[in-house]
């Protein structure tokens, strides 16, 4: 295993007790702690930019825009898209994923259409679109998901028509931590004439994408998994796809000329923003990236890897436990049901001596269905856990099995 | 019979001895597991209360203006929260039930599984007490 636990001394919120013990987080992938650069960023922000964007004529205008606007082309770097205009700025992948579902949906979804997501998504990645076909008459489709975790590739395959508007699909499953075919799966959806929205939030963190040679057409995220502050997600989109949608949000900024009887709108990325940005916390998300840079994200996906398959292994000798999600091309997330145990008294028990885990569907219910379960326990691991934390994580699990049965 | 106040002061003292979570939890577990055993026939959806991640099933008996209450949960830490508002609410009048103000949740430091109430539907759970309580109390005249 590589040696990046000193970068641990990098996340203030780490070293603390809760109920007693020393925190163990092992959420990271409902969001993942923030190192001090990215806090010190905020404050900094606050303390002595703070202005609003693209519109003062004065200095401290001019800070914040510049600072802003850096972040847009880190992003734009971070992912290798083309222009920074294909960056926008939303609140999180949520909103970016509706921002298309009714950007994309209104120029060019019709009634019959079909719009294939599948069995693995979560709820961000469904209710949308669900919404869009009530709104459009379109059609939804829901590729399968195999009995270890992998996606159903043949049915995607046969589900694929020239009828196919749009595939929206996660990257990497937030529950069984999959990394789902993607770069095959936007080159066959093309070829059949439909464009792919990838939803980046559980990708992103963990290994290089490159949204150019993915050619996806929107790829989406949020700052809060990996390690920026909450409350930014972005939108990558192909420009000449972004050009062609109209605004989702009225208001300023997103404007060229207003006049009670018609407006205009701005070029893009600002078509797209409406309204004053969650400034300080995009320039967060700019020295986050920066600090993932640093490390090098080949270095985070490496560690994580090690993590996983020593927790794997690890958890795999509690007779009582199953994994769900069984793929070995899987990022740092292992979910897992215990005979006779609820995970919320796994979760409470864990808490107790400072284990912080996630229980319940993870916003994928309808996956849980598929595995017959009402929801799992999930461990989600950052560069920055360590072999101490999964030893106590197997204590932990094994003293709650003792307790509850 | 003790008044809601006074039981509600006899669980605080049993906590106070628990000294940390890990106790204060074994402890709601046992006690989850002395409840009396639900009668299957109540086990469908219509007595079911959803919280987020927990199932709980509250059935309520009126018997000559008291109520009883037979209760379930698929999580075992969730049950003995319910045998905890069992034993302050079971055979209690409608209005000694409307006129309750629950503050041992906070006192025994579980305000967290209060607010939480998402996940294990405790909030839920005592509104639906309450609720029961008041539609008993509006047809009481008709019921009796």
């Amino acid at each position: 295993m590589l040696s990046l636990e000193h970068y641990r001394r990098d996340f203030p919120i780490l070293h603390q007790k809760v109920n007693g013990f020393p925190l163990v987080y092992l959420d990271n992938a409902a969001t993942s702690q923030k190192p001090q650069v990215v806090i010190d960023a905020l404050v900094n922000y606050y303390q002595k930019i703070n202005s609003n964007v693209h519109r003062g004529a004065h200095y401290l205008a001019d800070q914040a825009t510049i600072a802003f606007d850096e972040t847009r082309k880190k992003v734009q770097k971070f992912i290798n898209a083309q222009y920074p205009e294909e960056i926008i700025f939303t609140k999180g992948t949520t909103e970016s994923i509706n921002l298309v579902a009714f950007s994309f949906g209104e120029a060019f979804v019709s009634p019959q259409q079909e719009i294939l997501i599948t069995e693995m998504e979560h709820h961000a990645n469904i209710v949308p679109w669900q919404m869009l076909c009530e709104r459009k008459k379109a059609i939804l489709k829901v590729v399968p998901v195999l009995e270890d975790g992998t996606l159903d590739i043949e049915s995607f395959y046969r589900f694929l028509s020239p009828n196919t508007s749009l595939v929206a699909i996660t990257h990497v499953s937030n529950v069984l931590g999959t990394i789902n075919p993607i770069q095959e799966i936007i080159q066959v959806a093309h070829a059949a004439g439909a464009k792919v929205l990838v939803d980046g939030a559980q990708s992103v963190p963990h290994f290089q994408v490159n949204v150019q040679e993915l050619d996806a057409d929107f790829f989406v995220f949020s700052g809060h998994k990996i390690f920026g502050p909450t409350g930014v997600g972005i939108l990558y989109g192909k420009k000449e796809l972004l050009e062609l949608m109209p605004p989702y949000q009225g208001g300023g900024a997103m404007i060229k000329e207003v006049t009670f009887e018609r407006t205009t709108y701005n070029r893009l990325p600002h078509k797209f923003e409406a309204g004053t940005p969650n400034i300080a916390d995009v320039i967060g998300l700019g020295v986050a990236l920066d600090y993932v840079q640093n490390i090098g994200i080949e270095n985070i996906a490496l560690q994580e890897h090690a993590l996983t398959e020593y927790a794997t292994q690890q958890l795999q000798q509690i007779p009582s436990l199953k994994i769900i999600g069984n793929t070995p091309n899987k990022v740092s997330v292992i979910s897992f049901v215990i005979s006779g145990i609820h995970h919320y008294d796994l979760g409470m028990l864990l808490d107790a001596n400072g284990i912080a885990i996630r229980t319940g569907h993870h916003c994928a219910q309808p996956l849980m269905r598929r595995f017959g379960v009402e929801g799992t326990a999930r461990a989600s691991f950052a560069f920055y856990n360590t072999k101490e934390e999964i030893h106590k994580l197997c204590e932990g699990v094994e003293k709650a099995i003792a307790v509850l049965t | 019979m003790y008044t809601t106040q006074e039981i509600q002061e006899e669980i605080i003292s049993e906590f106070e001895v628990l000294e940390n979570k890990n106790d204060q939890y074994q402890y709601i577990i046992d006690l989850g597991r002395n409840l009396p055993p639900f009668p299957e026939e109540y086990r469908k959806d219509e007595n079911l209360i959803k919280g987020c991640q927990s199932k709980v099933w509250l059935v309520p008996i009126l018997k000559e203006n008291r109520i009883y209450f037979d209760a379930d949960s698929d999580s075992t830490l969730v049950k003995g929260l319910v045998s905890l508002l069992i034993r302050i609410f079971n055979g209690r009048t409608p209005q000694e039930i409307l006129s309750t103000e629950l503050f041992f949740i906070d006192r025994i430091g579980l305000k967290g599984m209060l607010s939480m109430n998402r996940a294990n539907g405790l909030a839920s759970m005592i509104q639906q007490i309450k609720t029961f309580a008041r539609c008993y109390q509006e047809n009481a005249p008709s019921l009796q």
